[in-house]
């Protein structure tokens, strides 16, 4: 195993590991507000290929397809909010967990239904090229788009979160709800502004992933939906760094493994396995604080 | 006092939470038959100090005794089975049980039948199951719930919730019952009936009773012995009226309330 | 206590007595008995994970898995080595309840959510494993096994399963169960072997999981490891929750109604599950407890148990 070899498993594993920690935000953004693992994300995630793959049919170019698809993505996490979790609000959390698992059915359902089963193929919206770095090393134009946007991306992320009125919002009320309510901060508002951003990176990550492998399919969001909250999960829910380094850490190491001979059906293995070995001994994740239960 | 047996003892016991001494080289001793109070100021570490008694948390330092073992890493349902049993400061009821089922489930550590002669249901099963339920019918007669057996615990009244939760620890039949503040959320009449309830489960079950309390009227009132914790150290120690005029004490009282 | 028990047992047997008379008049035809293969094989799913999350309140969703240890292991005996069903179906069972002891351990300590996803991984190795294994068939999986479950191993295994856990729950040992669900420091403290009655609830769960696999699998003649993936954990959790968690009867009823509902709208596979998840969504939101949540339908049948129960409420 060259030293080339193993840069270009990096580079490989960077790729798909960005995609898992757009996923995962949305997933740790949601859980540090309410505490609730949205097993739907997945499938807003396959809501937003979807979008993307009918605006690029319609002509469309990558830039406008992932705008579109991340609005028609926020929406749909506003519409799962409002209708499914707010009127759970303060019920038990296995309640809305569970509800959480019956959209997820319905979303994909939905979509086997209205869309069909069959995988379609993703049409050609951006030029597939492939640069050389050195010797064997080589980067596509492909996993140059998902660099980009996973970079551009976060970095508005980190503004809205840090800097604007509703980040600090969104802060607080992942701290301290009934605080956050009582200092004057709408909630439900901020509650759905969290839906709304996590939802809109789900959605671009469908659209970069479905170029990626160009195909969609109502079923594909549910094994990198796993992934992704898996590393979530790895970097610490509720911690928004976290996800990102979680995410990007599940890739390599997933694609060391898939370039392992014959070890390339365990690559799904790995990532439950690094969930089953962080939740034993390190449960809060890597950058995870312990809580204790006071007695 | 010399002639009396030591229960519980503790040696140089600290606790640190991440760089933090919550409780640092504190020192106990209680004999049987007593009831000791433990006082201090909010965030003295009292309750800390009962969690590492009761082993919820392991002393990070130091040694603990308890009826001449060292239980020192001992898991809570271990020191309850040598005979410590405890209340909690927020009550810790089993809410959807019945006020039956929850001096019931005390007896779990002497049941007489194992799990599979339950699932065959064998005679002992049925024999064990009757005399939990006997005993724990006695029980409540003597703390007067023996009406309300069948309800469902979590829909008692306040005060009755504090009772039911000293009864199930009672149940367990400990030589050392541990109060955490039975008197919290208490009005005057309910924390003078509460005093005469200690003394009385005192006498009647001839046990001894440690009790961290926060109403001084309270604890002078019915603790031969106080312990008063600052700032997670032992200040003082004494009778209510060595206590009360403790220089130390009224300063730490003071330094924090004024 | 003693004479309502026997009364129950009587009376299920009576009914297995009509049914197995109808299937051998051959007025049962083979829908109805795969339907009621299909019905037995969910309770024993439902009622076991029940014993793990509605009484012990340990958050698992991983059952698929205890299942597929049950079927793989069973099948692996009668169609790969030869032995008969029965020692198949134990090995199948005592697999399952191993692999329920060696993944109750180390997840014990993790709680809620935690716990949750701890399970679900473990559910999904265990597939991957099967997966990967070319004894097994890799992804195509086991088939040509011999069908051999039929009414009267359903309804046996049924009765076997819902006598063991509720003679379990009712018992000092269920109660401890209930008091780690509902409050696992005060069970501590009151002498509870925290750690050794989640171990218990999620070995007997396995147990009766792997039950449900070996039967599952020596009635459909195959198995592939997609059958056992985390939908099918879901599936079964929906089961419990639409009954009623902590509740044996609901959990029946709520396992009926589901399987009988799916068996209904098979003629419209593609809104089957659009529906299911409707109906999920919708008991969550009106009636998060479920169907029966909270509520043994047994104390509505216990002698003037009701009344007395009245009774004592209005005592001030």
């Amino acid at each position: 195993m060259t030293f080339d070899y193993i840069v270009q498993q990096l580079i490989n594993g960077i790729s798909i590991g960005s995609i898992y920690a757009l996923i995962a935000l949305g997933y740790t953004m949601v859980y540090g507000i309410i505490k609730l693992i949205n097993f739907a994300h997945g499938d807003v995630f396959f809501v937003g290929a979807y979008t993307g793959y009918f605006t690029a049919k319609a002509g469309l170019g990558l830039i406008l397809s992932l705008i579109i698809a991340m609005a028609v993505c926020a929406l749909l996490g506003v519409i799962i909010e409002r209708l499914a979790y707010r009127p759970l609000r303060n019920a038990a959390r296995i309640v809305i967990l569970i509800t959480a698992i019956g959209v997820s059915f319905l979303l994909e359902n939905l979509g086997i239904v209205t869309l069909g089963a069959q995988a379609q193929g993703f049409p050609d919206i951006v030029n597939k090229s492939t640069y050389t770095l050195w010797g064997d090393v080589t980067i596509d134009s492909i996993q140059l788009i998902v660099l980009v946007v996973t970079v551009v991306l976060m970095a508005v992320l980190q503004y809205v979160v840090h800097r604007t009125k509703i980040g600090k919002a969104m802060r607080a009320v992942s701290f301290d709800m009934e605080a956050a309510r009582l200092m004057g901060i709408n909630v439900d508002t901020t509650i759905s502004a969290t839906f709304a951003i996590g939802s809109a990176l789900a959605g671009a990550a469908g659209v970069v992933f479905a170029i990626m492998y160009p195909s969609v399919d109502p079923l594909m969001g549910v094994i990198p939906g796993l992934k992704a909250f898996v590393a979530a999960v790895l970097g610490g829910i509720g911690i928004i760094p976290g996800a990102l380094v979680g995410g990007l850490l599940l890739g390599v190491v997933e694609t060391g493994v898939q370039s392992i001979p014959g070890m390339s059906l365990w690559r799904d293995g790995v990532a439950f396995a690094i969930l089953i070995l962080i939740l034993i001994f390190k449960p809060t994740g890597l950058f995870g604080k312990n809580v204790r239960e006071k007695v | 006092m010399a002639a009396q047996q030591q229960l519980l003892k503790a040696e140089k016991v600290s606790r640190v939470f991440g760089g933090l001494k919550a409780v640092s080289d504190v020192n106990l001793e209680i004999n049987d038959g007593e009831l000791v109070g433990l006082i201090g100021p909010n965030g003295a570490g009292k309750t800390t100090l009962f969690n590492l008694l009761t082993g919820v948390y392991e002393p990070s330092d130091g040694d603990i005794t308890f009826s001449g073992t060292r239980v020192n890493g001992l898991k809570p349902y271990q020191i309850t089975k040598r005979g410590a049993a405890r209340t909690f400061q927020n009550i810790r009821l089993f809410g959807e049980m019945t006020v039956l089922e929850n001096v019931m489930v005390a007896y779990n550590m002497h049941a007489q039948h194992n799990l599979f002669s339950s699932i065959l249901r064998l005679p002992t099963h049925f024999k064990g199951e009757a005399d939990m339920r006997e005993k724990a019918i006695e029980f409540l007669k003597i703390f007067n719930l023996e009406s309300k057996k069948d309800e469902i615990a979590k829909n008692l009244p306040y005060g009755e919730q504090r009772r039911l939760e000293i009864a199930r620890a009672l149940a367990a039949k400990p030589k050392l019952l541990l109060l955490d503040e039975p008197a919290a959320g208490m009005n005057p009449q309910e924390t003078t009936d509460l005093m005469n309830l200690i003394r009385w489960i005192r006498d009647e079950f001839k046990i001894t009773i440690l009790l961290i309390e926060h109403d001084m009227g309270l604890v002078m009132g019915v603790c031969e012995r106080i312990y008063v914790l600052d700032r997670g150290q032992m200040i003082a120690s004494g009778t209510p009226e060595q206590i009360r005029t403790n220089p130390k004490v009224i300063e730490a009282y003071l330094g924090q309330e004024v | 206590m003693n004479k309502r028990f026997f009364i129950g047992i009587a009376i299920s047997l009576v009914f297995y007595g009509v049914v197995q008379a109808l299937i051998s008049g051959e007025i049962l035809n083979d829908f109805y008995i795969d339907t009621l293969v299909m019905l037995g094989v969910n309770i024993i799913l439902a009622v076991s994970l029940n014993l793990i999350n509605g009484f012990t309140g340990q958050f698992s969703i991983g059952h698929a898995g205890f299942m597929s240890i049950g079927a793989y292991v069973s099948a692996i005996m009668t169609t790969n080595l030869g032995y008969s069903f029965p020692l198949g179906l134990l090995c199948g069972c005592l697999a399952a309840a191993v692999a329920g002891l060696i993944i109750g351990f180390p997840t014990l300590r993790l709680k809620g959510d935690y716990l949750a996803i701890a399970t679900l991984g473990f559910g999904e190795i265990i597939r991957i494993v099967w997966l990967n294994n070319d004894y097994v068939g890799g992804a195509a999986g086991l088939n040509g096994i011999e069908r051999v479950t039929n009414w009267s191993w359903i309804f046996f295994g049924v009765l076997v399963a819902v006598v063991v856990i509720q003679n379990i729950v009712k018992s000092t040992h269920g109660r401890a169960m209930i008091s780690v669900r509902e409050n696992e420091i005060a069970a501590e403290a009151m002498g509870i072997n925290v750690t050794k009655y989640k171990v218990i609830a999620f070995v007997v769960g396995a147990f009766f999981a792997g039950m449900a696999g070996a039967f599952s699998a020596h009635y459909f003649y195959g198995i592939a490891p997609t059958s056992y993936n985390f939908m099918k954990s879901f599936e079964i959790l929906v089961f419990v929750v639409l009954g009623g968690l902590g509740s044996t009867a609901g959990t029946i009823i709520g396992t009926i109604l589901l399987t009988l509902l799916f068996t209904y709208l098979q003629d419209i596979p593609e809104w089957r599950m659009v529906i299911y998840s409707m109906i999920l969504i919708l008991t969550m939101i009106f009636r998060p407890k479920g169907l029966l949540g909270n509520v043994d339908v047994t104390k509505f049948f216990k002698k003037g148990g009701a009344s007395k129960n009245g009774g004592t409420t209005t005592t001030p």
